[in-house]
């Protein structure tokens, strides 16, 4: 193999770059990255560079180039892998004999919103910029959808000292993600803080003076005046450009237990990533330790010519909101059970187990980074450690 | 020169957080105390709250690997080094010498 093009240059593309050159490939890599900025780390922007206490240049996630070719500002248009060619928005033509798909995703958009300023989705630095420029004192902000992302955006809102009305269609917020009981926790998480949270109700329609987003009608028929409305609904992957690439696309790239695609010399990492578990299915994850973690496996098949090694997600996952520190691992949905094991809720500093059949399949820590820390390593392994290839 | 706890308190795979500016972070990896800043070089989390493995502590938050005996990360996300401090032992008491502070970048 004498180049590695990867596609997408934010974390998951940052660390194939960087596992490439560990794991010993010598040859040239080229980065293609749609966005101008060099790799940057994302979850503060909801939270430190939102709230403007974490300057932009303290997001860089690497001050190295690992002595590769990178492309920012320049998207890539289509991609033929048999030929090994990849065709940029510039019009050149990269030709590679590797490929690293690490594209991720797009923020889903509220309907009737497009043509709408005030109304935003965050996920790039772009984004978050444009949002603390509106963010501005005495500012209305409602914010649709009460997951992770609406959650943090509605905490660094409220310690703006802004008006903030959380929206979600849900009956409890995160229910599927974290089961009843923790997810009416962070339902009163959001109402601690002096947000006004609307449960299970969805959005009918925006108010508008013309140009500018005015409020919110919700289905009940409540409006809620706004100058700011964040939608926190979820991403697509980003597979457009894939289109007649040959490549299986279903919600993703679809591959197999190490990240690989129907053409071994092709690979998919991070958010874009459809890879099948040990079990079968077809899974995509959307967090940070995701696109940090993948690579590894990947670049290693990539490197091989064939899946040599599977993938085991570490399911971690942390966010930081209304002053609490909330880390979850392994799985927690789909369990028979729920106990918090130590500390209480009530004071907001607890660690939760969820188990399956007696066994601790996953873990939910409030406040508790230690104890956190110890049981994300006794976690029972899921059924077929020895996973084989493929 | 800041007392951080009775030898006694500190078992072998704990940490201590003693608090100031900046937090230190006191660990005893396999009989050896190591001194570090407890604010993680990436983001805000207490490495005392870490997990500790040989002679290197994993960040609670992100999993940034730092060897106590350099307070250099092996990975990312961490980029930059954590101070380190010497430690002294003195009739039970595990002492940190923070006069080497401005000495270190």
């Amino acid at each position: 193999m004498r180049t590695v093009a990867v596609v997408g240059a934010s974390l998951a593309g940052l660390r194939s770059v960087e596992e490439l050159r560990n794991q010993g490939f010598a040859g040239r890599i080229v980065v293609i990255g749609e966005e101008v900025h060099a790799p940057y780390d994302r979850p503060p922007l909801s939270k430190a560079f939102l709230a403007g206490t974490l300057p932009a240049e303290e997001l860089a996630l690497s001050e190295e180039d690992f002595d590769a070719e990178w492309r920012l500002g320049v998207r890539a248009d289509r991609v033929d892998p048999r030929a090994g060619e990849i065709h940029l928005s510039t019009g050149e033509v990269i030709g590679a004999d590797g490929l690293v798909i690490a594209t991720g995703g797009r923020p889903r958009t509220l309907a009737g919103t497009s043509a709408l300023s005030g109304v935003h989705t965050l996920r790039t630095l772009d984004d978050a910029v444009a949002l603390r420029a509106d963010l501005q004192a005495g500012v209305r902000v409602v914010v649709v959808g009460a997951g992770w992302i609406g959650a943090e955006v509605a905490s660094t809102c409220r310690s703006l000292g802004l008006e903030v009305t959380v929206v979600e269609a849900a009956f409890i917020p995160m229910e599927r993600a974290l089961g009843p009981v923790l997810g009416s926790l962070c339902a009163e998480l959001h109402a601690d803080h002096g947000v006004d949270l609307r449960l299970g109700v969805g959005v009918d329609s925006f108010s508008h003076n013309g140009s500018r987003v005015t409020g919110v009608l919700l289905r009940d028929g409540s409006h809620l005046p706004a100058d700011v409305v964040v939608a926190g609904i979820g991403m697509e992957p980003s597979t457009d450009w894939l289109l007649g690439s040959g490549l299986p696309l279903d919600n993703g790239v679809l591959c197999d237990t190490g990240c690989v695609t129907s053409i071994p010399s092709v690979v998919a990492v991070g958010d874009v990533a459809r890879y099948r578990t040990a079990e079968g299915n077809h899974v995509r994850h959307e967090h940070w330790t995701n696109a940090s973690e993948q690579p590894v496996v990947a670049v290693r098949n990539l490197l091989a010519g064939t899946t040599v090694d599977s993938f085991r997600p570490s399911g971690y996952v942390w966010s930081d909101q209304y002053g609490v520190r909330l880390q979850v691992a392994g799985e927690t949905s789909g369990v028979d059970e729920v106990a918090v094991i130590d500390g209480s809720p009530d004071d907001r500093k607890f660690v939760a187990e969820f188990r399956r059949a007696g066994l601790a399949v996953g873990v939910l820590a409030m406040n508790n980074a230690k104890l956190f820390g110890r049981m994300r390593r006794q976690l029972a392994q899921p059924p077929g450690v020895t996973i084989p290839a493929s | 020169m800041i007392t951080a706890c009775a030898v006694e308190d500190l078992p072998v795979g704990e940490s201590v957080r003693i608090p100031g500016e900046p937090a230190i972070a006191v660990f005893n990896a396999d009989g050896e105390f190591y001194a570090i800043d407890d604010t993680c070089s990436h983001q805000d989390a207490s490495l005392s709250e870490g997990w500790l493995e040989g002679c290197f502590v994993e960040c609670p938050l992100h999993a940034a690997l730092f060897d106590l005996r350099t307070g250099m990360p092996t990975c990312l996300p961490a980029k930059k080094a954590v101070r380190t401090y010497p430690v002294l032992v003195e009739d039970g008491v595990i002492y940190v010498d923070t006069r080497a502070r401005e000495a270190v970048a």
